[in-house]
Order: structure tokens, then sequence, then C-alpha cells
């Protein structure tokens, strides 16, 4: 296997002990990207540059992207397939090198024209999913996203030589970002994995996005570098932490303790990258220097950090976890099938997804000791099911659980007095 | 969105995350609605906001129904009142930014339009 050049810049990182810093960064003009890319390769920080595209090429709708560049109005990213190539190489011209490795990311569920556009640039290495670009953000069917994804890691594999070593990460592991218990995510990020390896990729990446406990954090990215190490075999992969991806707190300390928790908890429980969320989150889209700020905060946070080997307290992630991934194997030797068949049966069933093909069986809250938790299995193979006999869950307590880390890191009152009362009348 | 509205009493029917224009517009002329309740995060509301609510004034069965967009409206934060204001022009009945101040007025917004109707 020659060696993959954003696995080898990843595990390089790892062997000086530094953690991988990389920014969700994206503009539509090429001028304002490029200037973000060199910042983030400036940026004090082991970094990964970013080129997040806008929603517009993620829908397919470039001809709307066109529209915007010409008009002016401000895109969400950077419409790689509406700017003529020649401009896109302009812009990187110079940026990306050895020691500067450059991840698209877009969030589609269709994505073969970007892929496409990305090989003819030699930009191999990006991220995605069948599953995880399909549910939570879109309408396209299931079994439409999967044949597409399984279209573009062959272009992918075809563009083997033209750039770095092709490397995909899933975004298994950040499904709808918020109140999915870890187990699930985990096995969600272990089968995409293993659905790009079956595809032909030979580096990977294995997602977790932080959650709100410390504790359950800790024992879901451990169980995920295990399940990787098991079912991930003769392949690069690493393991890559999301900052907090709900409602992100307002003051600048609140964002700031949020980014460092996510730092730290990157480093003990060995991931080898971490993708940062900026003070100015929960407004709007950042700049580049708040990105750059972010990145250099959440470096000198870990580097006062280390990886902790002891075992955090077992409470049955790696086995839940562990028992998804083996049911869903046995539906079918091919793991596209397999994972159209487990959203079928409810095998995988992702709580609060209204995509049609999320079977929405399986519910989850948020408990009072900051832990997710299953309030209804429905028909996940797990080994502990739960029935909920209680109402559904209000609109109040949905809020509670989704604000809650905001409430926290922003010293506001930990509850709205209404939701409480509420919570505790059901139980 | 529907959780909340469906709690304060009324029938929510969700069209899901990015509706095409073409869809929307079948969706809401197709059958009788009291409400159109548009839900944006990703900074393009003010672009697709503005075509959209065009599109479903065309329909001269939404000529007269309430429509309402909030959230993250554009890829600056806050709207500029002037932003604000275009949206009203392109025909939207309100509009509504993103933290709990707006969710309230949203709330009792959503009084008022089910006072109207009922009477």
């Amino acid at each position: 296997m020659s060696a993959p050049a954003f696995g080898r810049y990843i595990a390089d990182a790892r062997a000086a002990g530094r953690l991988v810093v990389q920014p969700r960064m994206g503009f539509g003009s090429a001028t304002r990207m490029r200037t973000g890319l060199a910042a983030t390769k400036r940026a004090s920080a082991t970094t990964v540059g970013t080129i997040t595209l806008d929603s517009y090429t993620r829908l397919g709708a470039h001809d709307a992207a066109r529209r915007a560049l010409t008009s002016g109005a401000e895109l969400n990213g950077y419409p790689i397939v509406a700017h003529d190539a020649g401009t896109t190489e302009a812009m990187l011209a110079g940026i990306r090198d050895e020691t500067f490795p450059v991840q698209v990311r877009h969030g589609s569920p269709t994505p073969e024209l970007i892929f496409q556009r990305l090989c003819e640039l030699g930009l191999t290495v990006s991220e995605g999913g069948p599953v995880s670009y399909c549910l939570p953000y879109s309408r396209v069917p299931l079994a439409e996203s999967r044949r597409s994804w399984r279209r573009c890691c062959e272009i992918l594999v075809n563009a083997r030589g033209s750039g770095p070593e092709p490397h995909l990460e899933t975004f298994g592991g950040c499904m709808l970002g918020q109140l999915c218990p870890p187990g699930l995510l985990v096995a969600t990020s272990v089968l995409e994995g293993m659905f790009f390896r079956q595809n032909g990729l030979r580096s990977i990446s294995l997602s977790y996005a932080q959650q709100i406990s410390r504790a359950q954090d800790e024992e879901a990215l451990r169980a995920l570098r295990r399940l990787g190490a098991r079912f991930l075999p003769g392949v690069d992969w690493h393991v890559v932490l999301y900052a907090y991806m709900g409602l992100y707190p307002r003051t600048r300390a609140g964002a700031d303790a949020l980014l460092a928790g996510a730092a730290r908890l990157a480093v003990r429980a060995g991931a080898d990258r971490l993708i940062v969320k900026t003070a100015a989150e929960s407004a709007r889209i950042p700049t580049i220097k708040e990105n750059v700020t972010a990145i250099e905060h959440a470096a000198r946070e870990a580097a006062g950090e280390r990886e902790d080997p002891g075992q955090a307290a077992d409470t049955g992630i790696h086995a839940e976890a562990l028992a998804i991934v083996e049911a869903v194997l046995d539906l079918d030797d091919d793991i596209g099938g397999a994972l159209e068949k487990a959203f079928r049966r409810g095998y995988l069933d992702i709580p609060y997804c209204l995509h049609p093909d999320n079977a929405g069986r399986a519910t989850s809250y948020l408990d009072t000791d900051d832990r997710l938790r299953w309030r209804d299995t429905g028909r996940l193979p797990v080994p502990e099911p739960r029935r909920d006999t209680g109402r559904p869950l209000g609109a109040a307590e949905l809020l509670e659980c989704l604000g809650r880390v905001r409430r926290r890191f922003d010293h506001e009152p930990m509850e709205a007095p209404e939701a409480r009362t509420r919570w505790e009348a059901r139980r | 969105m529907q959780l909340l509205i469906t709690e304060l009493g009324h029938e929510v029917r969700n069209l899901g995350p990015c509706v095409p224009d073409e869809q929307m517009v079948r969706a809401a002329a197709g059958a009788p609605c009291d409400l159109i309740v548009m839900s944006t995060v990703n900074g393009h509301g003010l672009v697709d906001g503005e075509r959209a609510v065009r599109r479903l004034r065309a329909e001269p069965a939404l000529r007269d129904t309430p429509i309402v967009i909030g959230g993250k409206l554009g890829v600056a934060g806050t709207s500029r009142p002037e932003e604000v204001q275009s949206l009203l022009d392109a025909g939207f009945t309100a509009v509504f930014g993103d933290d709990e101040v707006d969710t309230a007025l949203f709330g009792s917004y959503l009084d008022s339009v089910a006072a109207r109707v009922s009477r």
C-alpha cells in the first residue's frame, strides 16, 4: 500500500503528539476562499484546510450558484462546480501542498458532479456518506443516495494517482448533530466507513460529534476506535471529532469553554483530528479571523492535554454499537444494500429525523445527568431494548434538551421553569 | 417547529427540508391551509425566501394566505432592516429571527392567525 498522503499527514501529527485542527470554512468568492485557506495554513496549529461548498451546489442547483456569483449575492460556501476549474486551480496554487492538505466538505446526497470536479482538480480528500448526507438534510430517497455514493467512490478510486491517496470521512457519527444516543452514532460511523472500504477506498476517517456528557463522549470515542480496528482491517483510518453541533453558546467565554472541552476530549480519547466551531457560531457564518482564533485556541488546549489510556466506565456503548453493526451486516453482503434494508426494518433509526426512509420509531432524550439515553429503541437490534410508555416528548422538553449546552456555557438559568415543571410531571 | 405548532392546537403538514419551489406551490395551492411557515438556517433565506414567496403569491389561491419566514436569514447574522423589508415587499406577511424572543413572537402571531381564522 502506497503511503496515503492525508492519512500520513494525520499519522505524523499523532506521532509528534499534535492534534490536527480544521475549520468549517467556505466562501462564495475565490479570492476570499484563498485568503481563508492561507490564514488556516499560517495559523499556529497543525491544520487541514477546508473548502465547504454552498447549499446550491449541495442540491445540484449549479445555475442558482452561478446566478449568485453574477449578481454578487452572498453564498454560504464555495460553489466549486459553478466556478470554472481554472478559477479553483488558481485559488489553490501555492496553497495546498505536502504540508497543508485540503478537504472538501459539501453535504450532498448525490454528489457525482462535485466528485468529478474534485478529481479534475486533484482534490481527492472529501467526506459525507450515503446515509449521513441523505437522511438529515435531503429529500432524496436513500436508495438513490446509495447508488450515487457508490459511483462517487468509483470516481475517487479511478482518480487514484491524480492527487493524494483518495480519502473519505464518514459524517455518520454526526447524525442530526444532537440527541442521537452514542451507540447508534458509533455504529453508523463504522458502517459508512465499511461502505467506503468495500467500494475501494483505502484511506478513511470515522467521525463522532461531541455531545454533552464528557464521560459518555470518551466512552463513545474509545468504542469507535475499537470497532474501527475490528471492522476496517488493511486500510488507513483515524477518528475525527466534531465540536458540539447543537445550539452554540452566545457568549465568547461560553463558546471558548465548549471548544476547549472538545479539544481536550479529542486528545484524551485518542481522536486525531478536530473540526472546530467558533465564537460566532450561534449567530452566523464565521469570518476568517474568527476561524483562526478558534483553531489556535483549540490547538493550545489540545497541547495541554494527554491521551488517557485509562478505561472510562463501560455503560454499554461498545456493546450496543457492535450489536447494531453486526445485525446490519447480516442483512446483505453488499454494505450499501445492508444499510438500505436496515433502515427499512428499523435496525437503523435516527431519532427526530423526518426523512421518509427513516422508521421514526426510536426516540431519545437528554437525561438530567447530561447523558443521551433511549426513550424507546424501536426495532433497533440493541442488547437492552426499551419501550416508552409515557406520553411523547413535548416541544418545551425538546427545546430544553436542545438548549441545555448553550444555557450552561452562557451561565443562564439552567432550565426554563415551564420546561422543568412539565418534565418533572412526566416522570 | 412542527411540535410547537401542533401543541398550540393546530394541524401541521410538514413538507420537510429543502423543498423545491414547484413542490411547495403544489402542496400549498392544492389543499387549503391557514398559514404557510418557512424555516431557514443556511443563510440563503434572503434569496430563496424572496423567490419562493413570489412563486406562492403568483397563485390566485394564495394571494391572501399568511406566509411567514424565520430563522437565520443571511450569512452575516442579524438581518438588516432593509433586508427584512425586501422580504416583506416580496410578499411575506411577517419575518422572524432565530432566538427565544422570536419563538415567543411567533407563538403570539400564530394565536392571532388562529383567532382570525376561527372568526
